[in-house]
């Protein structure tokens, strides 16, 4: 425990700690063999691995979706340790979560699916509304308010879907390959956009990923993960100053960590 | 301008079409009751069927009218139980594995055969009909809108759930517009089921006097060996299930033409 402390002051304040979590259904699949794992504020982390490694069940655990067969998550753990101011200090941690397809209610309106989360919580129509605009202005889609979803593009629903995760103003956003299903050029420039939100948002990110691009272009730290079972293999720093421009992607210094990160991947994936 | 021709073509193939193939058939029919001089009272000719529904209309209108009151308070009634018991299948696993059998067993049991059992139970005729019929038009309603309120997004279910939705919230914001498309696919069952089992429980009635339906006419006109007066009620039976049909689809159009994949047209 000690050892542990020692090691969390080296970043700033964590806002996950993950603590011998591991996950095992029922049926005997051993999805997440026990990891460790520590993210500081501000982070840009990236889960990145072959499918079956677990990068989905860590992320679903972290948000609480998924309960831990053995192990802790714990979130902003510094901060909950009293109970006593529990109240102001839970409305101001909040974690958003952004799926791998855009999960939009069909029969809603943009408006609306953004909304959403705080037509959930009871929030006064007006407030709302007004907060819709705003976060809609953000993702460039102020003139789509009122268009249903089939309407839109792949890209452009995952702005919605982004949106609709921005709209509480969360501090940690999870990430589920939003991008997966996107084609090449629509993918860089969501991801440059997310760069920018994340920056101007103060976001703590974790996204997942299999794509090694991505991952290098976005992350200010990627965890390598294995399959068979699932586990983390490895940790890479990306020491590259933000914001990253197109110009990084061609730069010799990219070239050279996606090939150490491919590396590591063909090893994982063995 | 295009959009005006599309139109055209496409009213010209959902309605002309159809309308042109009956007329063929009513042509031949009457063509081959004239010149094989088939008697009336076998097969009588489209015209004097037309002629009897006139002459007759006092008669089979206020029958129609009884058929079309048990229809639809057996249609209401059945979509009002569906619903409930749909609602109450999907909050627990448990209560659904218990009673889907029953549900099941309700709709393999012929109403022919219980009809008679609810007529001697229920005194009140109409009341004891309504009941009949809304036997025979529940399933659909249940099945299709059980399905519907499970056929949710997982992740989208998710989300709600990371919202702290409550469960109302999460029937009334996810669950019932999700079972939508599903529900009217449903009632545009129903609608049909439910005008049969009207006229199955008033022939296994057999109710006579002011509250006589079509089905009564029909065995009226049977005994009497009156089959222009058989057709004619025949017809109207079959333009009130082809109107109930219509309008359920028309229903079903103008709520989910926007939003659902059945419901858009390619372009």
């Amino acid at each position: 425990m000690e050892a542990r402390s020692a090691v969390l002051t080296h970043c700033l304040s964590p806002v996950v700690e993950v603590v011998d979590a591991a996950k095992t259904y029922s049926d005997g699949f051993e999805a997440l063999q026990p990891v460790n794992l520590s993210i500081g504020t501000g982070e840009f982390i990236t889960l990145l691995g072959p499918s079956g490694c677990g990068k989905s069940t860590l992320l679903r655990m972290i948000s609480g979706l998924t309960k831990p067969s053995s192990g802790e998550i714990r979130l902003w753990p510094n901060q909950k340790g009293g109970t006593a101011k529990a109240p102001s200090q839970s409305t101001q941690n909040k974690l958003s979560f952004v799926f791998q397809s855009p999960t939009l209610m069909p029969w809603a309106d943009v408006r609306a699916n953004v909304r959403l989360p705080l037509d959930l919580a009871g929030v006064p129509r007006k407030t709302a509304d007004s907060q819709v605009d705003e976060v809609l202005c953000t993702v460039g889609l102020s003139d789509f308010a009122s268009s249903l979803p089939k309407a839109l593009s792949g890209g452009m629903q995952m702005r919605v879907s982004i949106a609709r995760g921005l709209i509480t103003k969360p501090n940690l956003l999870l990430m589920d390959e939003p991008f997966g299903a996107l084609d090449e050029i629509t993918r860089y420039k969501l991801d440059s956009e997310l760069l920018g939100l994340w920056a101007s948002h103060k976001l703590t990110v974790i996204f997942v990923t299999h794509s090694i691009h991505e991952a290098v272009f976005l992350s200010s730290k990627i965890i390598m993960m294995g399959a068979k079972p699932g586990r983390i293999t490895q940790e890479f720093l990306i020491n590259e100053p933000y914001p990253r421009t197109p110009s990084f992607m061609v730069s010799k210094e990219f070239l050279e960590y996606s090939q150490t990160v491919q590396a590591s991947l063909m090893k994982a994936s063995a | 301008m295009t959009k005006k021709i599309k139109l055209d073509t496409e009213l010209f193939a959902k309605i002309f079409i159809p309308l042109f193939i009956g007329l063929l058939f009513l042509g031949t029919w009457e063509c081959v009751v004239e010149y094989l001089n088939i008697p009336p009272y076998l097969v009588p000719s489209p015209v004097l069927m037309f002629k009897t529904l006139i002459l007759d209309w006092t008669l089979l209108s206020s029958a129609l009218l009884v058929t079309l009151k048990i229809t639809l308070l057996s249609f209401l009634l059945s979509t009002v139980i569906g619903v409930a018991i749909s609602f109450l299948f999907v909050q627990s696993r448990q209560i659904e594995r218990a009673l889907f059998p029953y549900a099941v067993l309700l709709q393999v049991t012929p109403i022919v055969a219980v009809a008679p059992l609810i007529i001697i139970w229920v005194q009140n005729t109409t009341l004891s009909l309504v009941i009949c019929s809304s036997l025979v038009a529940l399933f659909p309603i249940i099945s299709n809108t059980t399905l519907g309120l499970k056929s949710i997004d997982k992740d989208l279910l998710s989300f709600f759930e990371l919202q702290r939705a409550t469960r109302i919230q999460i029937l009334l914001r996810l669950r019932v517009p999700s079972a939508l498309p599903y529900f009217l696919g449903g009632l545009r069952i129903s609608s049909g089921l439910s005008l049969i089992g009207a006229v199955v429980a008033e022939f296994v009635a057999g109710t006579g006097g002011s509250g006589s339906g079509l089905a009564y006419q029909i065995l009226q006109a049977g005994f009497q060996l009156n089959i222009p007066r058989m057709f004619a009620a025949l017809l109207l039976i079959s333009i009130t299930g082809i109107a109930l049909f219509a309008t359920m689809a028309w229903i079903t159009q103008r709520l989910l033409k926007d939003w659902h994949s059945s419901e858009l047209t390619a372009e």
